[in-house]
């Protein structure tokens, strides 16, 4: 039976962290080398966390299935990361940065944590500046700062438009100066397939080599799970191909709860599907807004290029909807939008599945030199997709996932329900409630493994110093082996006709119809009455060619495909049980007249967290009441 | 609408292991979107070799957005194929012709065994890094990030260094199989930077002898900044060398003092 105890420490909301720290057990620094901490990931959160524990003294054992710890999906992060610095005097605080992120999140969020987070992002900005990280300057010199969508200050701060990748880097430096110092020891190219639980505490972890196949147990004291979201269960997202859910998936099945998993982001401006060989999405910032402006055809049987279009045949779809807000109103409302205009056929582009993003009133009013250098880079990404060039057709966009709010359910110190076993960055549901505002990624993963693992999990192992813990010879470990590689062979052995990848799309396909932008009930009801055949029908005709003795992608896919239906039977129930809609989550039948969300707080100001039965569809529903104590419950409104 | 290329062959190296001597196969694409992408075409063949009951083509990929640095290829001798800064992943079949032959090999360097396939190990570029490609500075004791001013054109400098990402194209383009574009690039980031000056010639040495161990010698071919996705400048390498001369005096104490 989950227990879900939060944890949160005693005191005003602006003390809490404070008090946590002042009464947290500590490691003393000879001792910390008794202990043997795992961090699977190498992303923002992964390689923070592994580099600051080894700096502790910690030994620590990182695992990253990629060939470098640098090529985790953080990297593609473009737009920014938030700081309540308040550099440019325009108002900005911690608690306006905390009350924002709350109120972006709308109202599902944990206020303990949230706090805990803007008061940590100032820390991460010197910390990635010390690294080395070459933030945007002004001319003279100090940092610069942009505005993002849901704030009204200047709090985020950028390296061109690769933030992400500067910021993992910076992470990554710090991780390989460890590794070079023999503090840390790198497992690339490795996966972990199982999480082993002993006497009620995680012990440890099952890896498989992805060159060798082999498949091998690691002890250790805690172990944290870095492992990012799980936007792939689409199909197509702007995630990168290899990102997947098995690790928190496989922790899930071990005991972990698992929660909120409805509240999926997605993204209003990405470049659309252009045929069905397309393998993912690739987002375009959501700055591009600023000046461009969205339209469609009125007419749905529109045949002309969009230069031959006159004004009065175009739909401004957004500027007649949202008069004030216009163009930049946010991702969900705009994103909804573009789908509802797609639908009724009025959609662009050969497959009419887009809407355009129009620069020509900017050029003309700006002239095409400002243009170019507000978003050269952006337009030639696009012409390299797309093919066209954005000066003299318009961008086609439309919405893609793009983020997971949802993940493993942790306590005020990060802790899963299954002690010892921690889960950082988006792995984990914590902090940005049904929806994430932009650029709080990448300061999530950061404050996560910076500024908050180090201290928790000191705290969790003290008082096991000179306590003896399970090896991998105990025979949990060796029946974790054993069903890992009965797992992967028993891919191998279906024999059937169809590809992982097949089975992913059509997974994808249905998740997106109904648990996508917009969830019905009825909608719901028929994705949960489609998943349970289609994932038997994977499980007796999957295809799996080559061998588990090698380097076998194919199998991989299988792996974590599996992992994809299981989850995707749990996003269905989980939304279907929302009987409200909020932030990510949208159920066309909870909307008030204008088409916002309309949340339910007496019924669903709660967290939904969910454990494991051995069977998604019959998962049993647990709840952590949200309570707001600073911030009062009010209707997220932009206008 | 998107136009399809017909009857594409294509030479892929086909190797099961490090230890196989590997040999190229011919495959055909009867019909492709122009619209998709290098990778893509890959993929729909990998799902048309699975379909036939064999063993799908091995190759390295993840973001497809050209910033994980992750993919690779040598497609018809050029590393990340024909157009100009631009990494596979980004690279669209509407720059081929129908009834071409594409030749698609693993990157070529001794520095960069191959795993399987057209997958390479590119680990000898993450002990340039362990070695020295850092800033010393633990986490909790950094001071106020405005409390150094950062020229605006040196920041910007740093930052044209820093958008190297690791794919090893530069490596796979050298006929010397010589690292220094992807070594120096990372040296420049962070010597061009005053956090980075404490550890500026202990870095550019401990980097630079570390990349030696693994790659060959650069002979100034400029094949490396041609290749490069992101258009890295050679320069930056002249600034390393300049920089690692420098150390191997001053980080001589006796000859420094006289």
């Amino acid at each position: 039976m989950v227990e879900l105890n939060a944890k949160i420490p005693a005191g005003d909301i602006a003390e809490k962290w404070d008090n946590y720290k002042s009464d947290m057990k500590l490691v003393n620094p000879n001792n910390k080398r008794k202990f043997k901490v795992i961090v699977v990931g190498s992303g923002l959160a992964g390689a923070s966390a592994a580099a600051t524990l080894a700096e502790l003294g910690y030994q620590v054992d990182v695992f990253t299935f990629h060939d470098s710890p640098r090529r985790a999906h953080s990297i593609a992060a473009q737009g920014g990361i938030n700081a309540a610095k308040n550099y440019h005097g325009d108002g900005d605080s911690v608690h306006r940065l905390f009350y924002d992120t709350i109120k972006g999140g709308d109202f599902r969020a944990r206020e303990g944590n949230v706090h805990r987070l803007a008061q940590v992002s100032v820390n991460i900005i010197d910390q990635m500046v010390a690294q080395g990280v070459p933030f945007a300057r002004e001319y003279g010199g100090l940092l610069d700062n942009r505005s993002f969508g849901g704030a009204q200050v200047s709090r985020t701060f950028y390296a061109r438009g690769q933030t992400g990748q500067q910021l993992l880097l910076g992470a990554y430096q710090q991780l390989a100066r460890q590794i070079g110092l023999g503090n840390v020891r790198l497992f690339n190219r490795t996966e972990l397939v199982d999480t082993v639980v002993i006497d009620g505490r995680c012990a440890g972890i099952v890896v498989r080599d992805l060159i060798t196949g082999e498949i091998a147990s690691h002890a250790a004291h805690a172990t944290v799970l870095c492992t990012g979201g799980y936007g792939n269960v689409f199909f197509l997202s702007t995630n990168a191909m290899q990102c997947n859910v098995t690790a928190a998936w496989r922790a899930h099945r071990q005991g972990a709860a698992f929660a909120n998993p409805c509240y999926t982001q997605i993204h209003p401006t990405c470049i659309p599907q252009a045929d069905d060989t397309q393998s993912k999405l690739t987002l375009m910032s959501e700055s591009l807004r600023n000046d461009g402006r969205v339209w469609v055809p009125k007419n749905a049987d529109e045949t002309r290029s969009a230069d031959q279009i006159p004004e009065e045949d175009r739909d401004y779809y957004l500027e007649r909807l949202y008069p004030s807000f216009g163009n930049l109103a946010p991702r969900d409302i705009s994103s909804r939008a573009a789908k509802r205009a797609v639908d009724s056929g009025r959609g662009v582009g050969p497959l009419k599945n887009g809407v355009y993003l129009d620069f020509s009133a900017a050029i003309n009013r700006l002239g095409k030199g400002v243009v170019q250098e507000r978003y050269g880079n952006l337009f030639e990404m696009y012409e390299r997709i797309a093919g066209e060039n954005p000066y003299d057709v318009p961008m086609r966009i439309y919405p893609a996932t793009h983020y997971t709010m949802g993940g493993l359910w942790v306590d005020y110190e990060l802790m899963t329900t299954v002690p010892g076993l921690y889960a950082a960055g988006e792995a984990n549901f914590s902090d940005h409630g049904a929806n994430r505002l932009g650029a709080s990624a990448l300061m999530q993963g950061l404050a996560d493994g910076y500024f908050v693992l180090p201290y928790t999990i000191g705290n969790y192992l003290a008082p096991m110093l000179n306590k003896s813990t399970p090896g991998v010879d105990h025979p949990e470990f060796k029946a974790a082996e054993t069903g890992a590689r009965a797992r992967y062979q028993q891919y191998l052995d279906i024999k059937g006709t169809r590809s992982p990848d097949w089975f992913h799309r059509e997974l994808g396909k249905i998740i997106w119809d109904y648990c996508g932008m917009e969830r019905t009930e009825q909608g719901l009801e028929k994705a949960l009455s489609e998943l349970p055949p289609l994932y038997e029908e994977f499980q007796k005709d999957l295809r799996v060619t080559g061998d588990g003795a090698s380097t076998n992608q194919t199998l991989e896919k299988a792996g974590r495909v599996d992992d994809f239906f299981q989850l995707g039977m749990l996003m269905c129930k989980d939304a279907l049980e929302r009987n409200e809609s909020c932030g990510g989550h949208f159920r066309a039948e909870y909307q008030d007249e204008e088409g916002e969300a309309q949340r339910d707080d007496e019924n669903f100001a709660h967290v939904a967290a969910w454990e494991w039965t051995g069977d998604p569809m019959n998962a049993t529903r647990h709840a952590e009441e949200l309570e707001f104590e600073t911030i009062h419950l009010a209707k997220r409104s932009y206008k | 609408m998107s136009n399809h290329l017909t009857n594409l062959t294509l030479k892929v190296w086909r190797q099961s292991g490090p230890n196989d001597g590997g040999h190229f196969e011919s495959y055909r694409i009867d019909s492709i979107s122009d619209e998709a992408s290098f990778l893509e075409m890959l993929d729909v063949l990998n799902e048309k070799l699975i379909g036939d009951g064999k063993e799908a083509v091995v190759f390295d990929h993840d973001c497809r957005e050209g910033i994980c640095g992750t993919c690779s290829l040598m497609i018809d001798g050029q590393a990340h194929g024909p157009q100009r800064g631009t990494a596979t992943c980004q690279l669209h079949m509407r720059k081929f012709q129908s009834n071409q032959e594409i030749v698609i090999e693993p990157w070529r360097a001794t520095a960069f065994p191959i795993v399987k396939d057209l997958m390479v190990d590119r680990s000898a570029f993450d002990r340039i890094v362990e070695a020295g490609g850092f800033i010393t500075a633990p986490t909790g004791g950094a001071p106020d990030a405005n409390l150094i001013p950062i020229a605006k054109p040196v920041a910007d400098a740093s930052m044209d260094a820093a958008e190297c990402i690791g794919c090893g194209a530069c490596v796979a383009a050298c006929p010397n199989g010589a690292a220094n574009l992807f070594t120096s690039a990372k040296v420049a980031h962070l010597n061009l930077l005053p956090q980075g000056q404490a550890e500026r010639w202990s870095r550019v040495e401990a980097m630079v002898e570390t990349m030696d161990e693994h790659f060959g010698s650069c002979t100034n071919h400029g094949e490396c900044e041609a290749a490069c996705p992101k258009s890295i400048s050679i320069d930056f390498i002249a600034m390393m060398h300049k920089d690692y001369r420098k150390a191997k005096f001053k980080n001589r104490r006796l000859i420094a003092q006289i």
